[in-house]
């Protein structure tokens, strides 16, 4: 039985029309004259999932936009059980340095799950993208083909857990090309690796321009005053993002801005246990402070998210530890400046007193934030760097030309 | 206005970055990096970077002086970095034997530092760039500013900074036609001092714009 799913897309989508007051003709002319050069190639990209999380959102866009393009390319999502995507997730985790144990049980899920796949999906395009270590295993199908087969690497594989690290190698060694959202992302491989950077949508709910009412009145309703300086950082309540640390900034930047206002807004994973001690230890840190916004959002709220951004003062991303962060790119769309620890794909995005501050401590991040407040001309400055850097390089439509840019180094060079 | 002798085809351009794999957590290890780098990485963290970085006029010259100086606090060195003109060189083997020269020295005379461990590695890459038929062609001053004004940065980026290092070496596509094909070489001369790193892409277009549209007032 032939059991492939055909995605079916957001009933609008924007067009590669809408793009053009943001990143300009000339970009939307060199992506077209890219594509025409790829004279009808076509493309397959494969993930796990359909909904949710960071890949099927930059797939949601970039997938009709390629189409558009007149480059045809099919979504197929990987099917796999409870139990294969309990497998996964364990490698997910171990991926990114957890401690795991592993036995012969796990991989043979894997294995098994990669097989039912292998068989009830087709692989005759000419570009196989596949999206993260859950279907890698499918390039096992490429024998005997001559098409281009590119493993997108979402996550950090700088710190593996090693047994499952080789396990994951025997696949990945087998792709034409990696690609890794940052250079620290990245092992050492016997195939090309290359830098694609993870992408936002301007036009998205998140990022999409809000008028200024909206953005007040959302304040208003968590009660911020849009009239004081709101310092903000957004991102799930987790220790690696070290909500406690902002309070202890907040406070020693307090001391020199008695009318500033701290929100922190983000939510939990359901399935993170931490997750609850973490809000404890938050509220906790806040005491009765009226003016610290603790905001426990579901993951709808991207209006909301793009709102609290906009109205905010100084973004803060005191992570301890980072994926690409794109919270930061959010935020630097927005024309913030921001205030950021310098880890994971940070550095890449907020080059220090140029797209924005980098801190390393509690106390240098209250430094930044109180020199930004008091020097609002460099806080604008940062900003309007900080979108031009964004527009530049991490865009959807940037994401599309590096596609496109790689499809055509392949081509030339096979 | 006459015609020229030979069409002026604009191209495409797009770039993508190699990962290299190499990285250097010291100022001595940069050394020693920058010797084994294949050219097309020493082209990247200094020719590319222009390009990378095109909407900042300070503070990025090239990825080595801010390397040194965000990341190991060294704004002697970076300032001696960041001073190796790009436009004077016509081989890589040129520019990458300048930057030896430069990071030996330091390393020589300050051995201590050199070593010190940086806030964060420099990671080596490689730009690799493809380039198409743009679509347009100019047959003179006229139709070549038109397509200029329509033209991406990438592809102006191309044209104007890294053909230096294509034949005739050390010389733009811009001013390469403009003085061959036009045979107006004073203009190119003018062009040609625009400077690129204290101009963003934009401003550069705008510039090579407001030096075509001087010339044709005074010519006209």
């Amino acid at each position: 039985m032939d059991d492939r799913v055909e995605l079916k897309l957001e009933p609008r989508v924007p067009s590669l029309e809408d793009y053009r007051p943001i990143v300009g003709s000339s970009e939307l002319r060199t992506l077209q004259t890219l594509a025409g050069s790829l004279a009808g190639r076509t493309v397959k990209m494969v993930n796990s999932t359909a909904v949710g999380g960071g890949v099927a959102e930059i797939l949601n866009r970039v997938i009709p936009l390629l189409s558009e393009l007149g480059v045809p390319t099919r979504w197929e999502v990987i099917k796999g059980g409870e139990e294969f995507f309990e497998v996964t997730k364990d490698f997910h985790n171990a991926l990114h340095g957890q401690p795991l144990t592993v036995g012969p049980e796990e991989y043979d899920i894997y294995l098994t799950a990669t097989e039912m796949n292998r068989r009830n999906l087709t692989f005759d395009e000419d570009f196989v993208v596949i999206h993260d270590p859950q279907p890698a295993g499918l390039v096992l199908t490429r024998a005997g083909r001559h098409n281009h087969w590119i493993w997108r690497c979402h996550i950090d594989l700088s710190n593996p857990h090693p047994e499952v690290w080789s396990f994951l190698h025997q696949f990945v060694c087998r792709y034409d090309v990696a690609l890794f959202s940052s250079p620290s992302f990245t092992r050492r491989l016997e195939i090309p690796q290359y830098l694609f950077y993870p992408s936002i949508d301007p036009l998205s709910e998140k990022n999409r321009e809000l008028d200024a009412s909206v953005v007040r009145a959302t304040l208003e309703r968590y009660g911020i005053d849009p009239g004081r300086p709101v310092i903000t950082q957004v991102s799930r309540f987790d220790r690696l993002k070290d909500p406690v640390g902002v309070i202890q900034a907040y406070r020693l930047v307090k001391a020199f801005h008695p009318d500033c206002q701290l929100v922190l807004a983000g939510g939990s994973a359901s399935d993170d246990p931490e997750g609850e001690a973490v809000w404890r230890e938050v509220q906790e840190a806040a005491g009765s402070d009226p003016d610290i916004h603790v905001l426990n959002l579901p993951p709808w709220s991207h209006l909301e998210i793009n709102a609290l951004q906009r109205g905010s003062t100084v973004i803060v991303q005191k992570s301890l530890r980072e994926g690409f962060g794109l919270t930061v790119t959010e935020a630097l769309w927005k024309k913030k400046p921001v205030v950021a620890s310098a880890v994971g794909g940070i550095p890449l995005q907020i080059i220090h007193k140029l797209t924005g501050q980098l801190a390393h401590s509690v106390e240098g991040t209250a430094y930044q934030v109180r020199l930004l407040l008091s020097n609002p001309a460099m806080a604008n400055r940062l900003g309007e760097l900080g979108q031009e850097h964004v527009r530049e390089h991490f865009l959807i439509t940037s994401n599309l030309k590096r596609y496109l840019t790689l499809f055509l180094r392949m081509l030339r060079h096979s | 206005m006459s015609d020229a002798k030979q069409p002026f085809q604009f191209m495409s351009a797009s770039t993508i970055t190699r990962i290299c794999g190499n990285q250097a957590n010291t100022i001595h290890e940069l050394l020693e990096e920058i010797r084994r780098a294949s050219d097309a990485s020493i082209f990247t963290h200094t020719f590319q970077t222009l390009e990378e970085h095109h909407f900042f006029t300070a503070g990025f010259s090239n990825d080595f002086a801010h390397w040194v100086l965000t990341a190991c606090n060294e704004p002697r060195l970076a300032e001696r970095l960041a001073a190796l003109d790009i436009r004077q060189y016509k081989t890589i083997g040129g520019l990458r034997g300048d930057l030896i020269t430069v990071l030996q020295d330091y390393v020589a005379n300050n051995p201590q530092p050199a070593d010190r461990v940086a806030f964060e590695p420099f990671y080596l890459c490689e730009a690799q760039t493809v380039a198409v038929p743009a679509g347009r062609v100019a047959h003179d001053l006229v139709s070549f500013a038109e397509a200029l004004r329509e033209l991406g940065l990438d592809s102006i980026h191309y044209h104007f900074v890294v053909a230096r290092l294509r034949p005739p070496l050390g010389m733009n596509d811009f001013c390469n036609w403009i003085s061959d094909s036009l045979d107006l070489p004073e203009l190119a001369r003018k062009i040609d001092a625009i400077d690129i790193y204290t101009n963003t892409l934009e401003g550069l277009r705008q510039r090579i714009l407001e030096e075509i549209s001087a010339w044709m007032t005074a010519s006209s």
